[in-house]
């Protein structure tokens, strides 16, 4: 079969840094094709080249034999490539109709809105993905997956002959993941290729017929799916094997509770929640989204706390109503969204770290001593391996796992006794992801109690003690991790 | 329907038609033609204004200049008028008018849609280059003599009648705001551009992405809203008789209210000139009939303070309470 479109020896340089160097790329029609490697690898740069964004310093695209040095964005459009956003690109204070169908007319040289073809083509667009959607409701009320739909139904209105995915599964529920790969399979039935680009190897597994996998901006491999398993996936993203663990506390069970919730419930959220963490315990909790981990989670740390059952902290009952008072008794939260919770993003990094602990840091008058901030800072840089040359500059330019690990070092400078963690390696590479488990299983061994939340069921598997499953707002199971490999 | 119970729109126009028949039951003054004509012709400039604020909170700015861009044309175009040795026609007066507020507009578009400054700084900035270059070239800052053409359309009225005070209309330049209402609606529900101006408030960079040059609507936007402006002064002038350069300076607040009460988001993305309309009808009556009530007229301020917060705060609880009835895990 011809190939939809070949990439071929692309070279990319941002001001010294080469971004990619020599990739290939070939996708055929009709293909779900996975563009696999970890944060950082050039996949996203090599997108930009598709799309039009990124002119190549080097190289040659074809498209059905059509040969370009570069592309501009209107031409890769008309060659029918249409990238997902990871955002989306959907405008919430809009209706669905005219989301669906104002690009379109846009792109049509319409001046003026015709309301009723744009009922049309929205549920045209609709129909196509074989989706039910009310056409006027307003984006901003609709769900993560649905609007995801509507960008991809969007997408096909510009006869799609290649949809680009950018990680479309971060915010999505096990059910909703489903429910996307049905799609997919869809299109694929359509002769419409899929560049689908991902670092979760399941889905990788499950969705993708070959992979072209990047490392540093160079090509690692091409292979189909089928001839490649986990371990050999892993080294060819990380360049290095990771080995497959598990977590057993070496603490006796002697000891006291850190931590005892008894029928803790919030009204609505969760209920009747009876939990023991002990020293040296990694606790995962895992259930779909809603099922009321987070909020478990959030009513521990005191965001919004809970109306009924008790809390004992090292065996004396307490009452937390503010993560004011979670900090004080030595419980600290990392929460999901990084970015808009648990980061100050125009901040520096050093400032960041150092936020939970600057009372530690002072000298005389109260005033903040640059000396000890920066033997903190230095100290945390070093010991969760935060690649950060310059610690002055934003926080906001480090990669995911980087800023995981920044908001991580943060709340161990306080030295809690309690980690809660919600969902610590989403969007972060594998590599940083087991560097982030290290510094997790590290704190436990010397004492601490740590919460894992996570829908990454291998993830829970090699890095907790016990395991507790829950599902619309209550504790179905608590297992210890010998039993839950069984009961699975 | 559930929508619309959900919009500022319907709370606000139920709150209007409440005070109107309270305030008309009180006092029956209210419902006098007399009155009517008053609060009609007391809107004649601000709508013009409203108008233009809310293009400007759609698109997710501010403009807190327009009223230095209306007393700046409205005195220039006097002054342009009066010194000409021969007659215009009062057209003239409007399309001079309509140029100066556009030029000072695009001015204002240079620093937002170009350099990408932000809005409240720029406007702030350039309404008060606006109105001190104006009073520092200016001699005694009136012109109390219009030339004939405009005094002649000052007393042009579209519907008159006579009561025992006298006789009353509808001045004609009414006919202006109707029809900038009637073409800022079409605008923003009819043609690509307002939409994108929607999409622009909604999210920047999805709507660049989408194709639509985020500097190309900036510039219309603010230039529109200058030319708007522009046309306002010399209507002001007109209605007034008189070109006073320290004029309307100080009104923006009061637009801002009423555009935000009508249902604008501060943020971008959000409403209607129906809205808009409604809302600045609501604190015009508040400004002009409280005094029938016999409230004193200082407790005016407060009163649209306090709806400001009210009809702001009644959407946010609203959003919040619907928010919190979709995340429940469990329904008991």
């Amino acid at each position: 079969m011809e190939p939809l479109i070949e990439m071929k020896e692309i070279s990319k340089n941002f001001g010294g840094v080469k971004a990619l160097e020599n990739v290939n790329l070939t996708i055929y029609p009709g293909e779900v094709h996975c563009l696999a490697g970890e944060n950082g690898c050039g996949k996203s740069t090599l997108i930009k080249v598709l799309s039009g964004v990124h002119t190549p310093d080097h190289g040659e695209i074809f498209i059905n034999k059509k040969r370009y040095k570069r592309l501009h964005t209107q031409e890769s459009i008309q060659e029918g490539i249409q990238v997902i956003y990871q955002d989306f690109s959907v405008f919430p204070n809009l209706t669905v109709k005219e989301n669906l169908a104002m690009g379109y007319e846009m792109s049509n040289n319409k001046k003026l809105v015709n309301w009723k073809l744009f009922e049309k083509i929205a549920k045209q667009a609709l129909e196509t993905i074989d989706v039910d959607i009310d056409i006027n409701e307003k984006v901003e009320n609709l769900s993560v997956a649905d609007k995801q739909l509507i960008a991809i139904a969007r997408s096909l209105l510009f006869n799609a002959r290649l949809i680009v995915m950018d990680e479309p599964t971060t915010a999505l529920t096990d059910k909703e993941v489903q429910s996307l790969f049905n799609v997919i399979s869809n299109l694929k039935r359509k002769g419409i290729s899929i560049l689908f680009v991902s670092h979760k190897l399941e889905e990788i597994f499950t969705i993708a017929e070959r992979a072209t996998i990047l490392r540093n901006g160079k090509n690692v491999t091409e292979q189909l799916i089928s001839e490649l398993d986990t371990n050999q996936l892993i080294y060819h993203m990380t360049g290095r094997e990771i080995k497959e663990t598990t977590y057993e506390s070496e603490f006796n069970e002697n000891q006291k509770p850190l931590l005892k919730l008894k029928n803790f419930g919030l009204k609505y959220m969760f209920a009747d929640v009876n939990l023991e963490i002990y020293p040296g315990d990694i606790v995962g909790v895992t259930g779909t989204l809603g099922s009321g981990r987070t909020e478990l989670a959030e009513a521990i740390f005191g965001i919004a706390a809970s109306d009924s059952g008790t809390m004992e902290i090292n065996g004396e009952e307490a009452k937390i109503k503010n993560p004011r008072q979670a900090v004080k008794r030595k419980i600290v939260y990392v929460p999901e969204d990084r970015l808009t919770k648990g980061l100050i993003l125009e901040q520096s990094i050093e400032r960041n770290i150092i936020i939970s602990t600057v009372e530690n840091l002072l000298k005389k008058f109260r005033l903040i001593s640059d000396n000890k901030v920066k033997n903190s800072v230095d100290y945390w840089i070093k010991n969760l391996g935060i690649v950060a040359k310059f610690p002055k500059r934003n926080v906001s330019v480090l990669s995911g796992g980087n800023q995981q690990k920044v908001v991580l070092s943060k709340w161990l400078a306080s030295e809690p006794d309690i980690l809660i963690l919600n969902s610590p390696t989403v969007g972060v590479d594998i590599g940083s992801k087991e560097e982030i488990h290290e510094v997790i299983k590290e704190q436990a061994r010397k004492g601490m109690g740590v919460i894992l939340i996570s829908d990454d069921i291998p993830e829970l598997k090699q890095n907790c003690n016990k395991i507790v499953t829950m599902d619309k707002g209550k504790v179905i199971s608590i297992d210890h991790i010998s039993e839950y490999a069984m009961s699975r | 329907m559930k929508r619309i119970l959900k919009t500022n729109e319907f709370y606000i126009t139920i709150v209007l038609v409440l005070l109107i028949f309270y305030i008309g039951s009180q006092n029956s003054t209210f419902f006098s033609i007399n009155n009517w004509f008053d609060l009609i012709r007391s809107g004649i400039v601000p709508g013009i204004f409203v108008i233009g604020t809310l293009l400007v909170l759609i698109s997710g700015g501010i403009d807190v200049s327009f009223p230095a861009i209306a007393a700046f044309s409205m005195y220039t175009t006097t002054s342009i008028i009066t010194s000409l040795d021969f007659d215009v026609p009062v057209i003239f007066a409007f399309v001079i008018g309509a140029l100066i507020g556009l030029f000072l507009g695009f001015i204002n578009s240079i620093f937002i849609a170009f350099l990408k400054l932000p809005t409240l700084i720029v406007t702030l900035g350039t309404a008060s280059i606006y109105s001190g270059f104006l009073l520092t070239f200016i001699d005694d800052g009136q012109i109390t003599r219009l030339p004939e053409a405009m005094t002649n359309l000052s007393k042009t009225r579209i519907f008159e009648i006579t009561t025992d005070y006298g006789t009353i209309g509808i001045p004609v330049v009414f006919l202006i705001t109707v029809a900038i209402a009637v073409l800022g609606w079409f605008l923003l529900k009819y043609t690509m551009i307002g939409r994108s101006i929607y999409a622009l408030g909604g999210d920047e960079v999805s709507a660049e992405r989408m194709g639509i040059s985020s500097v190309k609507i900036k510039v219309f936007v603010y230039c529109f809203v200058g030319t708007l402006a522009g046309i306002a002064g010399v209507i002001h002038t007109i209605m007034t008789r008189n070109s006073n350069a320290s004029d309307l300076l100080g009104g923006e607040l009061l637009i801002i209210a009423a555009v935000v009460l009508g249902g604008a988001r501060i943020t971008g993305g959000h409403g209607t000139i129906y809205g808009s309309l409604i809302a600045l009808l609501l604190i015009l009556i508040i400004q002009n009939s409280l005094i029938l009530l016999g409230i004193p007229s200082y407790w005016q301020r407060f009163v649209i303070g306090a709806l400001i917060l009210i009809g702001t705060g009644l959407s946010a609880i609203q959003v919040k309470r619907s928010l919190e009835k979709r995340n429940p895990i469990m329904t008991e």
